[in-house]
């Protein structure tokens, strides 16, 4: 895997990302509060370049690609694509940029639709963007299903006579169907079997080399986040509180939920050495009222009282790596040993 | 309830289960023979992807399969050497309610969401243990509290829907153990947990479990969930037990060529190299289990004895391990 150069302009760039959904109750529909799923995020990602975001349920991950996807309207910030700001663009404007950005959902079984046949789901973003003719669209069918490992006679069959694997399959064609750049992962892989998933997720990183494709990788697999991402963004509670290459992020991590979160995974050897885990306590808290300051000084085992009012900016603390956290205030701090004879 | 038993009777033995499911005039065989033991103390873990038949498994031992559609065709499960099939329902479920404890994937759907914590949980102290309801829920808060659920006194009086995620698995683990059974089962546990809260119920079912000196079935998907939790495992592969081993056996020198392509396919959070080895295919349709070995069809090492001929689980390692596998042997060689 190549490293990436800030040379050029980056193929996607968010800024300052915020989504908040509001709760609505009683007779007037008064909003009563508000959901912050994605608050405040930024990052950018270069051409062919694959970006994981790794959080547990509720980070705001799913929200921040369907906010950048514009299937949502973000409640504020920039989203941009090679430069150009779509974030406001009315919705015949955004179409030429919408076949740049596709989409691969978790859920195979439910993200197509029952009642067209596989030729017809792959074809049919070729039709809404009206790319050329008939025949033009059967070719180029017939070759995204040899090119994803469909049997080309299988065009004919409708999604419930396919394995959850074929059927991600069939996502991932639809998704390509248009040529796009950048295709956001949504859980790709973690609706499958073991033995399936590695089979999509060699597909993915083969066809990222061969069309030099981006990837917004969601997932909370981390496992399979470090195999297939350059760089990684670790979410907590609808902020980024830590991005940087993989390869820091799992040899050193510098924020305390991801030292956390890397120590949870269980790992798949049994002589493994699981001293010195870092277990948390508790459940990540609402995002409807998320606590002060840092959201992590709640689990935090190093949490000062600063953590709780203060809200740590995300900043590079050394060459691109960026982290949000009061403890690298005064330059980078390591290890983060945790106080003596506490236990988490 | 019953005589001291010798310490080599396994607390239990399954013994080639066969269950199958007729949905209108089509057969599905679910469970195709399926052998495995606990004893006091041990985890097992029963490591499986769908249609592989280990939660089919699991409801059958439980005596919790529904029937009809489920219909149990072959084979013997037993109890503390009591074989659960030959007793009358009423004493079964006397005998499993007290003495297996139960855990399910999805704590929500367990969980009876207009009677609060309190009352679901004191229930199991009144029904099995026949205890008063003062007493009942004194235990019940305890109970809580050694599961780590912090202000039990005050969260007993919560609705299910009260508790985070965790804390609802917490709680079924606690019903699990409430009548202080010798043996739980444990569908998928943590699957439906964020990874960090996976983490503290998997450290929480360990500690019970030694604390307690408990048998524990685990049933599982993940090979990571194995590696923390397992003494031994079963793999199970088209409704069978396909290879059978100490945990790390399994790891080091797996002795079916399922068990060695799991191990393969999965990135491996500790290092990467650029291509994942997937085993290839799909897993089987039960409805259509390949002839002979149905692992066959995937198979880098398939000859043709395996198209036509079923490979029995065979022992070896003074029978500590098993391998259904005709070439288990030549595999060995050459891990």
């Amino acid at each position: 895997m190549n490293a990436h150069t800030a040379t050029s302009e980056p193929l996607l760039e968010v800024t300052d990302l915020k989504k908040y959904f509001p709760i609505r109750k009683g007779l007037l529909t008064r909003t009563v509060g508000q959901v912050h799923a994605v608050d405040g995020v930024s990052f950018s990602i270069a051409d062919g370049e694959t970006l994981g975001v790794v959080g547990e349920s509720g980070c705001g991950k799913s929200t921040l690609g369907r906010t950048i996807l514009r299937l949502m309207r973000p409640t504020s910030g920039t989203v941009k694509l090679r430069g150009i700001d779509i974030t406001d663009l009315s919705d015949t404007a955004l179409r030429p940029y919408r076949r740049e950005m596709q989409i691969v959902f978790q859920d195979p079984y439910s993200s197509l639709n029952p009642r067209m046949t596989a030729g017809r789901i792959v074809g049919e973003p070729l039709i809404i963007h009206n790319v050329g003719s008939t025949g033009d669209r059967e070719a180029r069918v017939a070759s995204l299903f040899e090119r994803v490992g469909l049997p080309a006679d299988s065009m004919a069959k409708y999604p419930h006579q396919f394995s959850g694997g074929q059927r991600q399959r069939i996502g991932i064609a639809k998704a390509l169907a248009l040529n796009p750049s950048l295709i956001i992962c949504d859980e790709p892989v973690s609706a499958l079997d073991v033995s399936i998933q590695a089979q999509v997720v060699n597909l993915l990183i083969d066809l990222q080399q061969e069309f030099g494709l981006s990837y917004l990788f969601i997932a909370h697999d981390l496992a399979v986040v470090k195999h297939i991402s350059h760089r990684v963004a670790v979410m907590y509670l609808g902020r980024i509180v830590e991005l940087t290459d993989k390869k820091s992020l799992f040899t050193q991590p510098l924020h305390p939920y991801s030292e956390a979160l890397l120590s949870a995974i269980p790992v798949p050897n049994p002589k493994a050495n699981r001293e010195g885990r870092v277990i948390l306590t508790g459940d990540v808290p609402s995002p409807i009222n998320p606590p002060s300051g840092c959201h992590f000084h709640t689990r935090c085992p190093y949490a000062t009282d600063r953590c709780r009012t203060d809200i740590p900016a995300l900043r590079e603390v050394k060459p691109g790596h960026l982290v949000s956290c009061h403890l690298h205030d005064e330059g980078m701090r390591l290890p983060l040993a945790r106080p003596k004879g506490e236990p988490l | 309830m019953s005589e001291p038993r010798a310490d080599d009777t396994p607390l239990l033995e399954v013994h080639d289960l066969h269950v199958e499911f007729r949905v209108s005039k089509r057969v599905v065989q679910a469970v195709n023979g399926v052998n495995f033991r606990v004893s006091k103390g041990e985890t097992l873990a029963i490591l499986g992807e769908s249609g592989s038949g280990k939660s089919v498994t699991f409801e059958t031992v439980l005596g919790i399969l529904e029937s009809p559609p489920g219909f149990i065709t072959g084979g013997s499960i037993r109890f503390r050497g009591q074989d659960l099939f030959a007793l009358p329902e009423r004493e079964r479920r006397a005998l499993c309610g007290r003495h297996i404890g139960m855990i399910f994937q999805d704590p929500l759907s367990a969980l009876n969401p207009v009677f609060t914590v309190g009352q679901q949980l004191s229930e199991m102290f009144r029904v099995h243990l026949g205890l008063g309801r003062q007493e009942a829920e004194k235990r019940a808060i305890a109970m809580l509290d050694r599961v780590g659920i912090p202000g039990a006194q005050e969260r007993i009086n919560d609705y299910p829907h009260q508790f985070s995620g965790g804390m609802r698995q917490r709680l079924v683990i606690a019903m699990a153990l409430a009548a202080g059974p010798e043996l739980v089962v444990a569908d998928e546990p943590t699957t439906a947990l964020d990874v960090t809260v996976e983490a503290q119920i998997l450290k929480l079912l360990k500690d019970l479990q030694r604390d307690e000196g408990i048998g524990l079935v685990l049933i599982t998907h993940s090979m990571g969930v194995v590696a923390e939790t397992a003494d031994r495992v079963a793999v199970m592969y088209g409704g069978k037990v396909v290879e059978t081993a100490e945990v790390n056996a399994i790891f080091e020198s797996p002795a079916h060529p399922y068990t060695r392509g799991l191990l393969a396919s999965i990135p491996n959070a500790e290092e990467t190299t650029d291509r994942l080895v997937p085993i290839p295919g799909q897993p089987p349709d039960l409805a259509h289990i390949p002839s002979g070995c149905a692992f066959h069809p995937r198979c880098p090492f398939a000859q043709d004895i395996c198209t036509h001929e079923i490979p029995k689980l065979q022992w070896f390692d003074d029978g500590k391990r098993g391998s259904a596998c005709h070439f288990y042997e030549t595999l060995m060689e050459s891990v």
